[in-house]
């Protein structure tokens, strides 16, 4: 009996000795998903049209929040690198708007998908330095990096040096326009950040960075090329950073050093991650919305609101370890990105 | 009789302690050697030496007539190299089917659609079937063990390599893993088997190795091997 809904494209039919089989992907949930992903789509992308500007600038924040951890997840979740530094690309992705858009004159807002592949490709090399230290040095390594990063552009008087720079190249566009633009481009990101890592994941290279996840010593006798893979998903992370760095300070149009690579961005995305459940999609998502409606309610408490912050990581951790939304996956079966594969076997007798 | 695998006098220490001495011996094509000795005689580190999850110090570990020892594990295991853990390391959060997939897939570079009817044929014959659709992470810890062995199946090796998978089975269980294990052999996959339970191990080895401290105590047939005094001293505690 074949209860469950299959997209036509979604499911393989095969046969071995023993009968017909059928491997599921999909489930009513995750169509469900997909459904009020186009609907939500739909109505994000219309909202420049009668929304109100700081509802416009709020959801870029978000989106961009939602690519973070999203990317975040990816690599420390799934590559089980656990990096304290990505602000390292936040960083190069904001510079790069400013040096491809001001310096170059390309199109900011066609600029922003490159600031996404020159972190990647600066990450490459960044890669084979990390990688060498084992766990903990590795994040530390990471944090490092990026404070290096932070030095080398404060002493670079082309780039504005410590006090930063302006994001003139949007001076000739409308604001409203401006404001329109910035928001469609990031909301583009948050969905594909969302999608690239659903498809990866059900993908052959998915299998792989599951298996890492769960245990990297298996998975390397089990023929998985671990340091690829992790290679991989570090350049990944890195283009996403970058693509939400740039978006970051396309709507802040001001950069500095300490803004763009300060270490104060780590716990944040770390904070959503954890909050929401590492290791899974939805999880990343969760965490994002909930650090996003907390900070703007309680940001004018200061201090207070970061140690209640502190502690709710705590609290989350100690009783949910898997995240609240891990929680509430396990408790109700409820996958909305579901990258499973379920077997379904229909004997012949 | 071919050689599939050799190793020559390799030797690897942690720190002061030398948990593998010099050793040598090699495993003919199609053949099954049983591996006893005491607890911390140095057995499973021979199969991390072997599966490259441990780099020897000094020797060599020839695989077909080609010497393997700097090779990383995931390129020894697509050599046609499978193994379980004595431990279980099942991928907690996939499912009994897809952790048989990734080796499937991964284990001889193919694509998932072909990997599939591998990976349920072997399910079938692990008995695992009906737990296909089972988070790894929520079985038994006898479930695990089976996954083990299905999981190193799924790699298709040539060579096997079975850490302890008969320890806390009931009689019957025992014998169709000897059953199943016979049959894995009957096809010509090379095996080394470590393994507590001697009469399970008795029944299908066609040598026995005995280590200790390292070092081998003792080769040859099972029942020279048994009988051999310094043997039931040390492994079996009979004082003769």
């Amino acid at each position: 009996m074949n209860t469950v809904v299959d997209l036509s494209n979604d499911f393989a039919v095969g046969s071995t000795q023993g009968g017909k089989y059928v491997v599921e992907r999909s489930t009513r949930a995750g169509i469900a998903t997909m459904v009020f992903f186009a609907v939500s789509l739909g109505f994000s992308v219309s909202m420049p049209f009668w929304a109100d500007a700081s509802y416009l600038r709020w959801l870029s924040e978000l989106a961009c929040y939602f690519v973070m951890a999203q990317m975040w997840n990816l690599l420390g979740g799934y590559g089980g690198l656990v990096s304290i530094g990505q602000q390292a690309y936040i960083g190069i992705g904001g510079y790069a708007l400013i040096v491809l858009a001001n310096m170059a004159g390309i199109n900011p807002f066609f600029a922003v998908l490159l600031c996404g592949v020159v972190a990647a490709l600066i990450a490459m090399p960044i890669s084979q330095v990390v990688f060498r230290l084992p766990g903990g040095a590795f994040a530390i390594g990471t944090w490092a990096v990026a404070e290096i990063l932070r030095l080398l552009v404060a002493n670079t008087t082309e780039l504005g040096g410590g006090s930063g720079a302006s994001l003139v190249a949007l001076k000739g566009f409308d604001r409203s326009a401006r404001e329109a633009i910035t928001f469609w481009i990031s909301i583009s990101a948050s969905y594909g950040s969302v999608l690239l890592v659903y498809f990866l994941l059900r993908s052959r290279f998915g299998l792989a960075l599951t298996a890492i996840r769960d245990s990297e010593v298996a998975s390397q006798s089990q023929g998985i090329d671990v340091k690829r893979t992790k290679f991989l998903v570090y350049a990944i992370s890195a283009f996403g950073f970058g693509v939400a760095g740039a978006l970051y300070f396309l709507g802040a149009l001001r950069i500095s050093p300490d803004a763009a690579f300060g270490v104060s961005w780590s716990p944040l995305i770390i904070f959503m991650v954890i909050i929401g459940g590492v290791g899974t999609i939805e999880g990343p998502l969760f965490g994002a919305v909930l650090f996003f409606v907390l900070s703007k309610i309680f940001e004018d408490y200061g201090t207070w609101y970061l140690t209640a912050l502190g502690l709710l990581a705590i609290v989350v951790t100690i009783w949910f370890p898997k995240g609240v939304w891990g929680y509430i996956a396990n408790r109700f079966d409820l996958h909305l990105f579901p990258v499973q594969r379920r077997l379904r076997l229909r004997d012949n007798s | 009789m071919g050689e599939i695998l050799s190793l020559e006098r390799v030797s690897k220490s942690y720190g002061a302690l030398k948990v593998t001495d010099g050793i040598s011996f090699t495993l003919g094509d199609g053949e099954m050697l049983g591996i006893l000795g005491p607890n911390g005689a140095g057995k499973t580190t021979l199969f991390n030496l072997i599966s490259g999850d441990v780099r020897a110090d000094e020797g060599r570990v020839m695989f077909r007539g080609k010497e393997i020892g700097a090779l990383p594990p995931h390129h020894r295991c697509r050599l046609g190299i499978g193994r379980s853990y004595q431990i279980p390391h099942p991928f907690a959060g996939m499912t009994v089917f897809e952790n048989l997939l990734v080796g499937a897939t991964f284990g001889e570079s193919m694509a998932e659609q072909d990997a599939e009817p591998i990976c349920i044929e072997i399910l079938d014959k692990t008995g695992l079937k009906k737990k296909a659709n089972q988070l790894a992470g929520s079985l038994t810890l006898l479930d695990r063990k089976r996954l083990e062995l299905a999981r190193a199946l799924a790699t298709r090796p040539q060579l096997l390599l079975l850490d302890e998978i008969a320890g806390g089975l009931t009689e019957q269980e025992a014998k169709e893993l000897v059953r199943l294990i016979q049959e894995i052999k009957a096809q010509g996959v090379s095996m080394i088997w470590i393994e507590h339970v001697v009469h399970a191990l008795l029944a299908v080895a066609d040598r026995l190795l005995v280590v200790n401290f390292g070092s081998k105590l003792a080769e040859g047939e099972p029942e020279s091997v048994m009988n051999n005094p310094e043997v039931k001293r040390v492994y079996m505690g009979i004082e003769v």
